[in-house]
């Protein structure tokens, strides 16, 4: 084994003994939950960013957990997706942490908060790094159980209802992918992806099988992810939680749960056919056009943005689907787009909320001078998420949009065309009742929210307004390019993980 | 076959009860059910006819072992499961403080 390998389990190890730390010592000292919780996040974020070079030197890293070897053995693969996730995830959920700070300081227990926090991160991290099915399921379920608990963390009536609700439609998704898995295991006797994926390819046969799980990790990673006719949950659970776990949630928990583990079960293990391509093609836009519908005629504005969480989830998945190197190029740089400025515009709706005590578009107006930083952020994330040059989200819908003018999909491409334009009007509508225009009744004595929570906030839109650099030749080769070939070169990507088992 | 079969059946009264009945506390128990289904079709997948436990031991040769892995595996299922279902009974006792019924009609303040 690699001795570089051993940074792999730190992604899981470091955000679990944070979450022990956090809740055996922070009971009785209250003050030190904050400064575990940020200054865990802090090393992830610095561990994932070490990770890109150390994977640039080394290629693709296996490490065999207890040292018994990977068919037998669980594995954890770093691959250049999952750099590319470990990225995502860690970068955001540091920034979100440090919102927090200040957020979460109106509920009582605070270090309950952070310790659910980082054991969702631990779960996604694990589901990031892992190359074994059923390792798949375990941290998909620890994340997904910390996260129920998170919406219901008001313990208010509609955090209870929107947790249930969720908790019933989750746990549906978690029983369709370990019926999934068993069929996969009848079928290969191995629950090792890379291992699986040879063995599939191999043994021929079993068309049968491979539709039944297909269909089965469809439905499941569907209802995680929210893709349409699974989507019910969504727009009940993300806004009822608190701002932060709305953010997280819409952030990075339905990419890193939903489409990650999608891409990575259906293309890397059982293969893309032609046929499922077009499913996840259909099942891409209808997300983004309904989504984007139903978000129009919103006024609660977290609902709004739920919504709106839908509709660019179907981006993420048209591009994926397409198929070509620019669209799975286009779909990756949405998703880490997507996870950079939706997180910031829940965090504005949460600054708003600790502000004026409100999420009704219909009771704000004029807070533009009163909060300039979280004004201004929403702007720019109100433009990121509209497609306006130069923030990143117009790179990736540009880049989207020309791969699928390239496929021959026009259809496809006109819709998300459609979709990106009724993005721009939902979001002017944000920025016009919010931001601007007249100055809401009781809204006087409104302050701007403490200076964590600006910090946070500003680093967000940076990272929104220097998002294209992500583009830019060099550093396009490192970061991005690794994570599309991994979904390109679909099952020969087991061999060169098997490859490297050693 | 037909203890597949069976097994089919209980998965599909779990998920019946759960996308049907309107008590919340009927709709756990269809999660349970369907869920126990799910592993006990795990198990079902491992089980060799005639085969023994998977216990080596030295002096003797095995001829015919029933698969030892689904059996480790469903145990961290049944565990998962049941972290799950404990925290949808939290949820469930914190509903009927709130809203003073388990009936999901009547539970329908989020809409829109």
């Amino acid at each position: 084994m690699n001795p570089a390998a051993n940074i792999i389990p730190l992604f899981v190890i470091i955000p679990l003994a944070g979450a022990f730390l956090t809740s055996f010592i922070a009971k009785r000292f209250r003050c030190v939950s904050d400064v575990i919780g940020n200054i865990t996040t802090l090393a992830l974020v610095i561990i994932s960013l070490w990770a890109i070079k150390i994977f640039n030197t080394h290629g693709i890293l296996v490490y065999s957990v207890g040292a018994w070897k990977p068919p037998i053995g669980i594995a954890l693969v770093l691959d250049g997706l999952a750099v590319f996730m470990v990225v995502t995830v860690n970068v955001v959920a540091f920034l979100i942490s440090l919102f927090a700070i200040d957020y979460m300081a109106k509920f009582t227990s605070k270090w309950k908060f952070y310790t659910l926090f980082l054991l969702m991160l631990a779960g996604m991290n694990g589901v990031v790094i892992t190359g074994d099915l059923f390792n798949l399921f375990v941290f998909l379920e620890i994340a997904f159980v910390a996260s129920i608990a998170l919406v219901a963390f008001g313990t208010g009536k509609h955090e209870l209802e929107a947790a249930f609700k969720y908790a019933v439609m989750g746990t549906l998704g978690s029983l369709f992918i370990l019926l999934g898995i068993v069929f996969l295991y009848s079928f290969t006797s191995t629950l090792n992806m890379a291992d699986m994926a040879v063995i599939l390819a191999t043994k021929g046969a079993g068309k049968n099988i491979i539709a039944m799980t297909t269909v089965l990790f469809l439905m499941g990673f569907g209802l995680k992810a929210a893709l349409v006719p699974f989507h019910a949950w969504l727009p009940d659970a993300h806004p009822s939680a608190p701002a932060p776990i709305s953010a997280m949630l819409s952030g990075i928990i339905i990419k890193s749960l939903g489409i990650y583990a999608l891409c990575r079960v259906l293309i890397n293990v059982i293969g893309l056919t032609a046929e499922v391509q077009h499913i996840l093609l259909i099942l891409g836009t209808l997300s983004m056009v309904v989504g984007v519908f139903l978000a129009i005629g919103q006024w609660d504005l977290k609902r709004l943005l739920a919504y709106h969480s839908i509709s660019q989830i179907g981006y993420v998945v048209l591009g994926i689907a397409l198929g070509t190197p620019l669209g799975i190029l286009g779909g990756l740089f949405h998703l880490f787009n997507h996870s950079i400025f939706k997180s910031l515009l829940f965090l504005n709706s949460g600054a708003l909320e600790y502000a004026t005590g409100t999420r009704d578009l219909k009771h704000m107006g004029g807070l533009m001078k009163k909060m300039p930083v979280t004004g201004s952020t929403n702007l720019i994330a109100s433009m990121s998420i509209a497609g306006i040059p130069p923030f990143n989200g117009f790179w990736s819908k540009l880049i989207i949009i020309i791969a699928a003018v390239q496929a021959g999909q026009l259809w496809y491409a006109f819709w998300a065309v459609v979709a990106s334009v009724l993005t721009l009007a939902s979001f002017t509508k944000v920025m016009k009742y919010a931001y601007f225009g007249k100055m809401g009744k009781d809204l006087g004595d409104i302050k701007e929210v403490p200076l964590t929570m600006r910090i946070s906030m500003s680093i967000f839109a940076l990272l929104c307004l220097c998002g294209g650099i992500l583009l830019i030749p060099g550093v396009l080769d490192s970061f991005l390019i690794p994570a599309v070939m991994v979904i390109k070169s679909g099952i020969t990507q087991a061999l060169i993980v098997m490859g490297s088992i050693g | 076959m037909t203890v597949y079969l069976l097994c089919f059946i209980l998965f599909s009264v779990g998920l019946y009860c759960m996308l049907r009945k309107r008590n919340i506390i009927k709709i756990i128990v269809g999660i349970i059910i369907a869920e126990y289904a799910t592993n006990l079709f795990f198990i079902l997948v491992a089980y060799r006819r005639e085969g023994r436990s998977p216990i080596y031991s030295p002096d003797q040769t095995i001829v015919n072992m029933v698969d030892a892995l689904p059996q480790a595996v469903v145990l961290t299922a049944i565990v998962i499961g049941l972290a799950s279902t404990a925290l949808l009974v939290a949820l469930a006792i914190r509903i009927y403080d709130k809203y003073g019924t388990f009936d999901i009609t009547r539970i329908r303040e989020l809409r829109g």
